[in-house]
């Protein structure tokens, strides 16, 4: 537990460093988000119809943009060696970064996704599953994220394989998640959707750390 | 059990082997192809709804099958690898996933094509296309990131990885699209309800099947032998059968 | 105890050494030396199950026998201090969080310098950081890739005494190095890993 600590600690006081990186993907989210606002037409009623998927696609590429960075410097550096031949196991403190990149990137999205939704015109009922649909989807896609960074990590192309790998295997995700909020805009109930994405995540929880550590280590051999 | 297992796994008595089974494979594929093909798009009779255009079903049913059957044999084939570290395995995996990414392109087509005249669009969001095209991405993952590598048995290796991540996947993108596509209310898609089928519209239909099949297995053979030829081109065996 | 029976290596499809038989049991240290690519740092790796070996079996009593690496790599965040760095590496390893500032202490870095960012400490002073790892913990088994590189004179005789005290402990070491080893090391023995079998 507390070798779980360290790595996650770690990762705090590397990322209270390097601020850009965790600033970005909020940012990256915001932008995307007002070029969707320019591309329609002003005050356009049908934009609070697409903002599930707006919302959700957006914050899926944002938490992308962070992923490629993942497992590298620490494969550049040697640490991953280390990490190895730690006492903690490997799948561990892979779950130790996962997590707390959930916690710097996921996290901040969710939570920006609240205004974002009201600015898009959801209301309020609709805001509150479109954050529970995040909350739950967020740490899919930095589990699964991270699955793939591991994969690629020291590739020299992994930038652009990531997404390209990433993004089928997230469409469950997007479905549910998008598809919760749409049934709030219609007045459907919504806990149909929100359970699927908690079993995806439990899928995820369990299985994860896993092959994650069986990519990490075929990269590293 | 075990030594025939092993002997199996050994390149080049994979290598003989292959070799003999392929003039079958491949004369039994055309074959079967031949009689599901002229038996399906000349001899069966016109569907009493959809006409001749029901016929394309003998092309797009068998790639479909195989798509998703070959899918499974790649994250199987990357289960093996990974657990028995088996050459041959490895092998298989690598040489699957062009075969299989090139049914699901047909079936694919095929389906937008049959799509036209029945549904009115080349595309719909419908749950089984929509599954298969997420499989062609799959698919298309596997190949880039096998050839992102530079050794061969550490691409093997991690494609294995996300073959297994994609084979839990696919039923829970078939699911999800499903229950998208519910929500959806689609009156589009025309329904056909449980057409009962002749016999002679059956016949060529399972003909064709295997017939596919068993051109997946031909294609898939070469393309290990290929694979096993150049990953042991330093060995002895190779140097003897190139002599 | 560390057996090496029949042991091959390959990187790729190249075969970089086979045939490697040795023991080497508490208080040796194993120096291997040989020309660049003969598979020196492959041969640790392996020795550290990062690598899977060809063919061949490497045994260790106790099986597993604990161990400290340092690879050629120093394995430190340039953005984090060595203190900071040397507590992630105790917490990771479960030894004490103040075995890191004794570590850093007993290599040789003034307080000040384990405050400051491993970015802007030179190269000798950084190896000394990951030489600081060894510190941490007990472990039986070092092994050492280039661990002299950066080193100056001074570091090279501190390295002398941590190998010293860690081999009269009944240690094992296992350790490439280009440079000639300080001398009045017990338990030396030589392996020239690009004239295997030629001797």
């Amino acid at each position: 537990m507390r070798a779980l600590v360290a790595v996650m600690c770690r990762e705090l006081r590397l990322a209270a460093r390097a601020r850009s990186d965790w600033l970005m993907p909020p940012f990256f989210l915001l932008v995307v988000v007002t070029v969707f606002g320019f591309g329609a037409e002003p005050n356009d009623p049908r934009l609070s119809a697409f903002a599930p998927a707006i919302l959700w696609v957006a914050s899926l590429l944002a938490a992308l943009l962070t992923l490629e960075r993942l497992f590298r410097a620490d494969y550049e550096d040697g640490t991953l060696e280390q990490m190895m031949l730690a006492p903690l196991p490997l799948y561990l403190s892979a779950a130790g970064k996962l997590i707390a990149h959930w916690v710097l990137t996921g996290l901040p999205l969710v939570l920006l996704s609240a205004p974002l939704g009201v600015a898009l015109g959801l209301d309020g009922a609709d805001v509150r599953v479109l954050v529970a649909g995040l909350a739950l989807g967020t740490p899919c896609i930095s589990a699964i994220g991270g699955f793939v960074a591991a994969l690629t990590v020291g590739l020299p192309r992994a930038g652009l394989l990531l997404p390209v790998l990433v993004l089928p295997l997230i469409v469950p995700v997007v479905i549910f998640g998008a598809g919760a909020v749409r049934s709030a805009q219609q007045g459907l109930p919504v806990d149909a959707p929100l359970y699927f994405l908690a079993a995806i995540l439990a899928v995820c929880l369990t299985l994860v750390p896993w092959v994650l550590s069986a990519a990490l280590r075929n990269a590293v051999d | 059990m075990w030594t025939w297992f092993h002997r199996l796994a050994s390149p080049p008595h994979f290598f003989r082997l292959a070799e003999r089974w392929l003039p079958w494979v491949g004369v039994t594929a055309l074959a079967l192809l031949a009689w599901g093909w002229i038996g399906g798009l000349v001899f069966a009779p016109p569907d009493y709804q959809q006409k001749d255009a029901f016929r394309i079903i003998y092309v797009h049913v068998p790639t479909a099958a195989a798509s998703l059957s070959l899918y499974t044999l790649m994250a199987v084939a990357g289960a093996v690898a990974l657990i028995w570290r088996m050459k041959l395995a490895e092998c298989v995996l690598v040489a699957t996933a062009p075969v299989g990414a090139g049914m699901t392109v047909v079936a694919l087509v095929t389906g937008m094509l049959w799509g036209k005249p029945m549904w009115g669009t080349y595309w719909v969001w419908d749950a089984r296309l929509t599954s298969e095209l997420v499989l062609l991405f799959l698919y298309l993952g596997v190949i880039g990131l096998q050839q992102a590598f530079e050794d061969a048995r550490a691409a093997a290796r991690a494609c294995a990885l996300l073959a297994i991540v994609g084979v839990i996947n696919v039923p829970i993108v078939k699911y999800s699209v499903e229950w998208w596509n519910s929500l959806h209310q689609t009156s589009t898609i025309l329904k056909l309800g449980k057409p009962t089928i002749t016999m002679d519209m059956a016949v060529p239909l399972y003909a064709a099947l295997v017939g596919t099949f068993l051109l997946c297995a031909y294609a898939i053979l070469r393309r290990v032998q290929n694979e096993l030829l150049w990953r042991e081109r330093r060995s002895g065996w190779v140097a003897e059968l190139l002599r | 105890m560390l057996k090496i029976d029949r042991l091959s290596l390959s990187r790729g499809d190249r075969v970089l050494f086979s045939g490697l038989s040795l023991s080497l049991s508490a208080g040796e240290l194993l120096h291997v030396r040989g020309a660049n690519g003969c598979g020196k740092t492959s041969l640790l790796e392996a020795l550290a199950g990062l690598r899977r070996v060809a063919s061949g079996v490497i045994r260790t009593q106790p099986d597993p026998l604990p161990l400290h690496w340092i690879g050629h790599r120093n394995a430190l965040s340039a953005s984090l201090s060595p203190l900071q760095n040397l507590e992630f590496w105790a917490g990771l390893h479960g030894a004490d969080a103040a075995a890191a500032d004794a570590a850093l202490a007993a290599v040789g870095l003034k307080p000040a310098v384990r405050k400051r960012a491993v970015r802007s400490l030179s190269a000798g002073q950084k190896r000394r950081c990951a030489l600081a790892r060894l510190l941490l913990q007990v472990r039986a088994l070092w092994l050492l890739d280039e661990p002299l590189d950066g080193l100056d004179a001074d570091g090279i005789a501190l390295m002398a005494d941590l190998l010293r005290a860690h081999l009269d402990g009944g240690g094992l070491v296992v350790m490439t190095s280009h440079q000639m080893l300080p001398a009045a090391l017990p338990g030396v023995r030589e392996l020239a890993l690009d004239r295997l079998g030629s001797s």
